[in-house]
């Protein structure tokens, strides 16, 4: 038996993760050069308490929030993922207190524990607010290390990554999948998964299913290591019903950051920033906290929600034999993601009729350190990197790319944003991959870090 | 051990070959090559006003390298610790972490560039974006060319040093943007653009870069007008910050005109017995004064090891005014005539210095520049430091 997981997000990776527990053979397929490089390496990356979600409206996605945000607890610590449980604050005035009451209703009937209300200054001093809907079960974790580290585990137990390998078609023969068509040539497969995140309305399209996903970018500031103050939790405006709003936490790495705003654009590619959105940004979070000002800002960037019609998760089976989706995984998808998986995985098990593995392995090598120090920002060694290159290629990351590094490490990712020590970086996976060091990228092909060698151009 | 350099490019040399002359026993602690930024400045323009001769940078390095015989500690400082009697130097090795302990501290960790997202750049975040001085390293010391229709912000001395490195390798520089109505080099280095005919937009801004993989275009605007410049690089040369992350963490202040920390006249910042020099006190555009700093620095060094502390006193303060963005050190010793640097804040034709103790005619300024002056002050006093146009 074989089955075939499209998409290498955070969704894609849980999913095969928890098929490694049974008996079958799986193949998770990624367009991009490393896993987690769509919509789940640039969010807010809050596992949320799950209090807004409206269990009548939106029945899936309440529950596996609920059940995800339970999942992580066990899962950062078997799997070392760099996390926080912090709590969240929603910060409202006194005319917000019936709106903070609603939510704190509904968090009761998704069976959120712990949620009160409180005096927001009593919790956090420089809050700009009088009262706030606390839910102590709310945390952080760096999304593109979760998703490395779950991958990791899944190929420790026998799952295959197929990287810059795109599902091109599906085969159906009388209502069943039969094979996956990809760049590399095609796979037979007893069942497909799909979890394409912003595209998974074109891989059901391949099945001849309908599906709309239409993209809602948010934008983000980090601001620097040393530029505060900073909250101890995540603090939230009340919500409204496009998106959770304008955020303001220390993340996982202890930068202070702001965003997302929620703007629906065309296109699926189009993570750029904007003046007007992080202005917009900037804006709304200065409600809620005292901002540094914007010339301490490091980063700015952007993701894009894959946004479903009708707002809920689209999760199981299908009216194709074999297809089943994990599909619309707007937000919570990042929080929901352990629990679909584990869904999806039982539901696939009981069609299929496969059998548990007797030996599973939970766990995955610590990270190595030795050498001296690269980023002069983050502290990492020129053993931890070189520790990156090498879990790179257990994955079958094909490409070198300073990102890949960068999400295993945080190297390039602080104060000097890799000016000093991007180069260094590239140089070592230059004589790791055996490639002239201008072509190492920062992003997969197409973004190489030169265009030749010096004097190239005169000849 | 008597004082911990950390870092050894000029500032850092300078002050250890210094301490050493005074009778002080040194180690100078480099994570990367001996000579800090010199090495990759393959082109002439330093040590003028120290040799009186017209050096490469790597030349001066090894001038430098070759007259300080003392102790140098491979590895990162990652913290510093203050105690009035015990500094204490945490760094990393390649060999594992080694504690260094000493009375005092030479502080000349350099400066680091100001990148895109700093300077509120936005758009794609893409390959082809780089700053002066990783485009200087890749070119200089690795060999890669970075890409071959460049658009340059900031008109200031790396800038435009960049500008020909690159033109005479082939790359086609499309523009230079600078945010200022004038230029920010050296007269010198703005002969560049005539040479190689790059064109200098004034009072523009560079605010959006658009492309998939790697730089297509970017947006430069001034006032209302905008244009799509297309290009495939894009440089940052917009300015140096010193590094100061473990003195601000050792809980030195810093000052927020010169992203420095406060300083005495021995260049002793506010933690006593920590001394600053270089690009991590002040942003320097001649390294002579990188290295005279590195010399105070290491003089006041001895001078708390010999007397057991700087000898207490009514510090006058220097007010940084008209035309002056600002002035190092901060406070000065009554009756004594010190070195300080001062930064004009806008280039004027015919300007006149004001100190305490006197007028100074200057003729032409330009904040690239900086004014190197001696300074004496009464006690009791403030010590006003403005330029008249
Ligand atoms: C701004 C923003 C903020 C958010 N904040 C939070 C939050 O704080 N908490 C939370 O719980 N959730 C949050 N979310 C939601 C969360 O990020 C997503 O639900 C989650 O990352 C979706 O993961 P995924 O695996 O479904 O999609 P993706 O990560 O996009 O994975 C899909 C993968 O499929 C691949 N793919 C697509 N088509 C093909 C093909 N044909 N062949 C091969 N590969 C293909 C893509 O390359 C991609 O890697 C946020 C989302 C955004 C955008
Ligand atoms: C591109 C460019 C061109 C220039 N051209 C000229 C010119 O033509 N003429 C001229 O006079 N001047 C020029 N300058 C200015 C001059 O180079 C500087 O003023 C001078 O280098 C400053 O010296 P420094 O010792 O303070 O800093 P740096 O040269 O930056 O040295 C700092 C050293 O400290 C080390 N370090 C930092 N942090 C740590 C740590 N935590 N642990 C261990 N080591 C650490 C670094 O590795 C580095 O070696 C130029 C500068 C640049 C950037």
């Amino acid at each position: 038996m074989r089955v075939a997981v499209v998409g290498a997000g955070i969704t894609g990776v849980c999913v095969a993760r928890e098929l490694s527990r049974y008996r079958v053979e799986v193949h998770v397929f990624d367009a991009k050069p490393d896993v987690g490089w769509g919509v789940s390496k640039a969010n807010t990356g809050l596992i949320h308490a799950c209090y807004d979600d409206d269990p009548e409206r939106f029945p899936v996605r309440a529950k596996a929030c609920v059940e995800g945000n339970r999942m992580w607890r066990s899962l950062v610590e078997e799997l070392s993922i760099p996390h926080s449980w912090d709590g969240s604050m929603v910060v409202g005035d006194e005319e917000d207190l019936p709106r903070l009451r609603e939510l704190l209703r509904r968090g009761i009937r998704n069976g959120v524990p712990e949620l009160r209300i409180v005096e927001a200054r009593k919790l956090e001093p420089l809050i700009k607010g009088e009262y706030a809907l606390y839910a102590p079960t709310a945390g952080q974790i760096s999304p593109p290390q979760a998703v490395i580290a779950i991958a990791e585990s899944a190929a420790i137990n026998g799952v295959r990554f197929h990287l810059e390998t795109e599902v091109k078609g599906i085969r159906v023969k009388s209502g069943e999948v039969e094979a996956i068509i990809t760049n590399e040539g095609e796979v037979r497969v007893d069942a497909v998964v799909n979890a394409a995140g912003l595209k998974a309305d074109e891989v059901a399209g391949m099945v001849g299913l309908p599906m709309e996903i239409r993209p809602r970018k948010g934008e983000y500031l980090i601001f620097d290591e040393d530029a505060g103050p900073k909250p101890s939790h995540i603090i939230f405006p009340v919500p409204s019903e496009r998106s959770k709003g304008v955020v303001v936490t220390t993340e996982v790495s202890g930068h202070l950051m702001v965003g997302p705003n929620a703007n629906d654009v065309q296109d699926k590619e189009d993570v750029s920033t904007t003046v007007e959105g992080l202005r917009e940004v900037y804006g709304k979070a200065s409600k809620l906290w005292p901002l540094p000002p914007m010339n301490k800002v490091i980063r700015s960037f952007a993701g894009l929600r894959p946004e479903p019609r009708g707002g809920d998760f689209i999760l199981g089976r299908t009216e194709v034999g074999g297809f089943y989706n994990a599909a619309g995984m707007r937000s919570p998808g990042l929080t929901a993601a352990p629990a679909v998986g584990k869904e999806l995985a039982s539901m696939i098990a009981e069609d299929l009729e496969l059998d548990r593995k007797l030996r599973w392995k939970a766990g995955r090598p610590l990270p190595v350190d030795g050498g001296g120090v690269v980023c002069r920002c983050n502290l990492v060694t020129s053993g931890r990197v070189r520790w990156a290159i090498e879990r790179m290629r257990f994955l079958g990351v094909k490409t070198p790319s300073v990102d890949s590094v960068k999400f295993r490490t945080s190297a390039t990712a602080g104060t000097c944003q890799g000016s000093f020590c991007r180069v260094h970086i590239a140089r070592m996976l230059a004589e790791e991959y055996g490639v002239p060091l201008w072509q190492v990228t920062l992003k997969g092909k197409g973004s190489e870090l030169g265009v030749g060698d010096v004097k190239a151009l005169v000849i | 051990m008597d004082v911990v350099v950390i870092g050894g490019g000029p500032a850092g040399l300078s002050a250890a070959i210094r301490a050493q002359e005074l009778g002080l026993k040194v180690v100078v602690v480099e994570e990367g090559r001996l000579g800090g930024i010199l090495p990759q400045c393959i082109h002439t323009g330093f040590g003028l006003l120290t040799y009186g001769e017209d050096l490469t940078g790597p030349e001066l390095a090894h001038r430098l390298i070759n007259s300080y015989q003392g102790e140098v500690l491979r590895g990162h400082a990652a913290g510093l610790e203050y105690s009035y009697h015990r500094k204490r130097v945490r760094v990393i090795t390649e060999g594992g972490t080694v504690t260094l302990e000493a009375p005092t501290v030479i502080y000349a960790a350099g400066a680091r560039e100001r990148h895109a997202h700093e300077i509120g750049i936005v758009g794609d975040r893409v390959a082809g974006i780089y700053t002066a001085g990783e485009a200087q390293a890749l070119m200089d010391l690795y060999g890669v060319l970075p890409g071959r229709e460049v658009v340059i912000v900031g008109s200031g001395d790396v800038g435009l040093i960049m500008a020909r490195r690159l033109s005479l390798e082939g790359a086609k520089v499309k523009a230079v943007v600078e945010m200022l109505p004038y230029p920010g080099g050296l007269a010198r280095n703005l002969m560049i653009l005539r040479d190689f005919n790059i064109p200098l937009l004034l009072n523009h801004r560079v605010v959006e870069v658009r492309g998939r993989g790697r730089v297509e275009r970017v947006k430069v605007v001034s006032g209302s007008k905008e244009e799509w410049i297309k290009c495939d690089t894009l440089l940052v040369s917009a300015g140096l910050v010193p590094r100061v992350k473990l003195l601000r963490r050792a809980g030195a202040i810093i000052d927020e005109r010169t992203s420095g920390p406060l300083v005495n006249d021995r260049l002793e910042t506010s933690l006593p017995g920590i001394f600053a020099a270089g690009n991590s006190l002040v942003i320097n555009d001649l390294v002579d004064y990188a290295m005279e700093q590195g010399r105070i620095a290491a003089e006041g060094a001895e001078e708390f090891i010999r007397e057991g502390g700087i000898p207490s006193q009514d510090w006058v303060k220097v007010i940084p005014g008209d035309n002056v963005r600002s002035v190092v050190p901060q406070l000065i010793s009554p009756g004594r005539e010190v070195i300080a640097y001062v930064r004009p804040s806008k280039p004027l034709n015919d300007a006149t210095l004001t100190l305490p103790n006197g007028r100074v005619r200057l003729g032409v300024i330009k904040p690239s520049e900086m004014l190197r002056v001696r300074v004496k002050a009464e006690e009791g006093g403030v010590a006003h430091v403005e330029i008249q146009g």
